[in-house]
C-alpha cells in the first residue's frame, strides 16, 4: 500500500516535468506533435523502470558508507557516494545504448517509430533525476524504487502527451504575437500547466 | 576544415544570435531550478561555463579516437569526471551554496548545453575554437541565468544577492512581495518574455 501511494504521488504530485522541471529540453524539442510524443514518454518510462532499482543496488551495496560490508568487515567505512555520480551516468548511458539494441534486434519497427529518440535519452534529466532522488530521499527496498522509477516514468509520459496535444491545437487555431510562436509560447503553457499541477501539492498520500 | 573558423564569432555569437538557452533551447531545467535567487544563478552560470570549456578542449583532443558508437558513453564520462570535481570544490569552498544547488550541480552531467555543444562542435574542431566556443556558450547561459534570477529575486523577495532593494516605506504603503515569482514555473515566464523581447529585436530568429 505504501509503495501504491508512492506510485501515484509520484505521478501527480512530485511529477518530474510540473514540479521538478525535470528533463525540460527533450520536453520541449519533441513536444510538438501528440504521436512521437507518446513514443518518446515511453521511452523515458521505461528507462526510468530499468535503470532505478539497478541504481538502487548499486547504492547500497556498492556506494553508499558501510555498503561494502558484505565483501568483508573491513571495508565498514569505506564511502563511495562521491562516485556516485558517474556510476550513476555510466548505468544510464550503458543501458541506454543496450535497450537500443535490443529493440533494434527484436522489434524493428517500435525500433523505427523510436528512431533517434532512443539515444537522446541518456541525457534526459529526468532519468539522472530519478536516481539522485532516489540517493537523497534513502528509499527502504528495491520494490519503492521500481515503484517510483514507474511513477515518475508515468507522470513525465502524462506531461508530455498533454503538453503536445495543446501545441497541436496553439498551431492551427490561434493567433500569437509572432516573436512568441514555437518556442515562446511553449514555455508560457509549460509554467501554466506547472501553477495549475500545483493544485496536488497539497494532498497528503 | 577548409573555411576558417572566424574566432570573435565563434567566442560573441553565443552571447545574444545563437544563444544556447533562448535560441537553441538547451539546459532548460538548470535555469528553472537555480534562478529563484541570485546568487547561486551565478555560482551555476560560473561552474557550468568551467566545465563546458575544459569539456569542449578534453573532448576536441580526443576527437580523432573516440570511436563513433561508444561516443556518448565517452562525452558523459569525461562531463561527470569534470563535474565530480567542481561539485567536491565547492563542497570545500562555497558549503551553503552546494546545499542549495545540491541536485543540480549533478545534474550539469545532463545539461543538454554540455552534449550539445560536444557533439555540435567539439566533436569536428580543434581544442583553441573549442575552448571560445565553450566560454561563450558558458557566458551565453550564464547571462539568461542572471537575467532570470535578477527579477526572480528582485519580485520575489525584495531582495538582490540577500540584501533588501525593495525600501521599508514601500512595504509600509501596501507593496507586497510577489510570492509567485519563487515558484519555479515563474522561470518558465520571465525566460518566455526574455524571448519575446529578443525576437521582436532579432526578426530572423522568429518561427513561422
Amino acid at each position: 500500500m505504501e509503495n501504491f501511494n508512492l506510485f501515484i504521488r509520484s505521478i501527480f504530485v512530485d511529477n518530474m516535468v510540473f514540479a521538478y522541471f525535470l528533463g525540460m529540453c527533450s520536453f520541449l524539442a519533441v513536444s510538438k506533435n501528440v504521436k512521437t510524443a507518446f513514443g518518446l514518454g515511453v521511452a523515458v518510462t521505461f528507462m526510468l523502470v530499468i535503470t532505478l532499482p539497478i541504481n538502487y543496488l548499486l547504492q547500497n551495496y556498492v556506494l553508499k558508507a558501510g555498503a561494502l560490508t558484505w565483501l568483508s568487515p573491513d571495508y565498514a567505512d569505506v564511502d563511495l557516494s562521491f562516485l556516485s555520480l558517474i556510476m550513476f551516468i555510466a548505468v544510464i548511458a550503458s543501458m541506454t545504448q543496450l535497450v537500443e539494441m535490443v529493440v533494434e534486434k527484436y522489434s524493428p519497427s517500435l525500433y523505427a517509430s523510436l528512431g533517434i529518440f532512443l539515444p537522446l535519452i541518456a541525457v534526459n534529466c529526468a532519468i539522472l533525476g530519478g536516481s539522485l532522488f532516489m540517493q537523497q530521499r534513502d528509499f527502504p527496498s528495491i520494490v519503492t524504487a521500481v515503484c517510483a522509477g514507474g511513477g515518475w516514468g508515468i507522470g513525465w509520459l502524462l506531461a508530455i502527451t498533454a503538453v503536445a496535444a495543446i501545441r497541436e491545437r496553439l498551431a492551427t487555431y490561434s493567433d500569437i504575437p509572432k516573436p512568441l510562436r514555437g518556442i515562446g509560447i511553449t514555455f508560457i503553457v509549460t509554467a501554466l500547466m506547472g501553477i495549475a499541477f500545483m493544485s496536488f501539492l497539497g494532498i497528503k498520500l | 576544415m577548409a573555411e576558417k573558423i572566424n574566432y570573435k564569432d565563434v567566442l560573441f555569437n553565443p552571447f545574444s544570435k545563437n544563444n544556447p538557452v533562448v535560441v537553441q533551447v538547451l539546459g532548460i531545467c538548470s535555469v528553472l531550478a537555480v534562478t529563484a535567487k541570485l546568487a547561486p544563478a551565478i555560482v551555476m552560470g560560473i561552474s557550468v561555463i568551467a566545465v563546458l570549456a575544459f569539456a569542449n578542449v578534453i573532448i576536441s583532443l580526443l576527437r580523432n579516437t573516440i570511436p563513433t558508437n561508444i561516443r556518448i558513453i565517452v562525452q558523459l564520462v569525461v562531463v561527470a569526471g569534470l563535474v565530480v570535481i567542481v561539485s567536491q570544490v565547492l563542497k570545500a569552498f562555497a558549503y551553503d551554496v552546494s546545499v542549495q544547488l545540491s541536485v543540480f550541480i549533478g545534474l550539469i552531467i545532463t545539461n543538454c548545453i554540455l552534449m550539445g555543444r560536444l557533439e555540435a562542435f567539439a566533436m569536428g574542431n580543434k581544442p583553441w575554437p573549442a575552448f571560445l566556443d565553450g566560454i561563450g556558450n558558458g557566458i551565453g547561459y550564464t547571462i539568461i541565468l542572471v537575467i532570470t534570477g535578477f527579477f526572480r529575486e528582485l519580485l520575489g523577495s525584495g531582495t538582490l544577492l540577500g540584501y533588501q532593494i525593495i525600501p521599508q516605506w514601500c512595504y509600509d504603503h501596501g507593496y507586497a512581495n510577489n510570492g509567485l515569482m519563487i515558484l519555479p514555473p515563474m522561470a518558465l515566464i520571465v525566460v518566455a518574455c526574455i524571448i519575446w523581447v529578443q525576437r521582436s529585436y532579432n526578426k530572423d530568429l522568429q518561427e513561422p
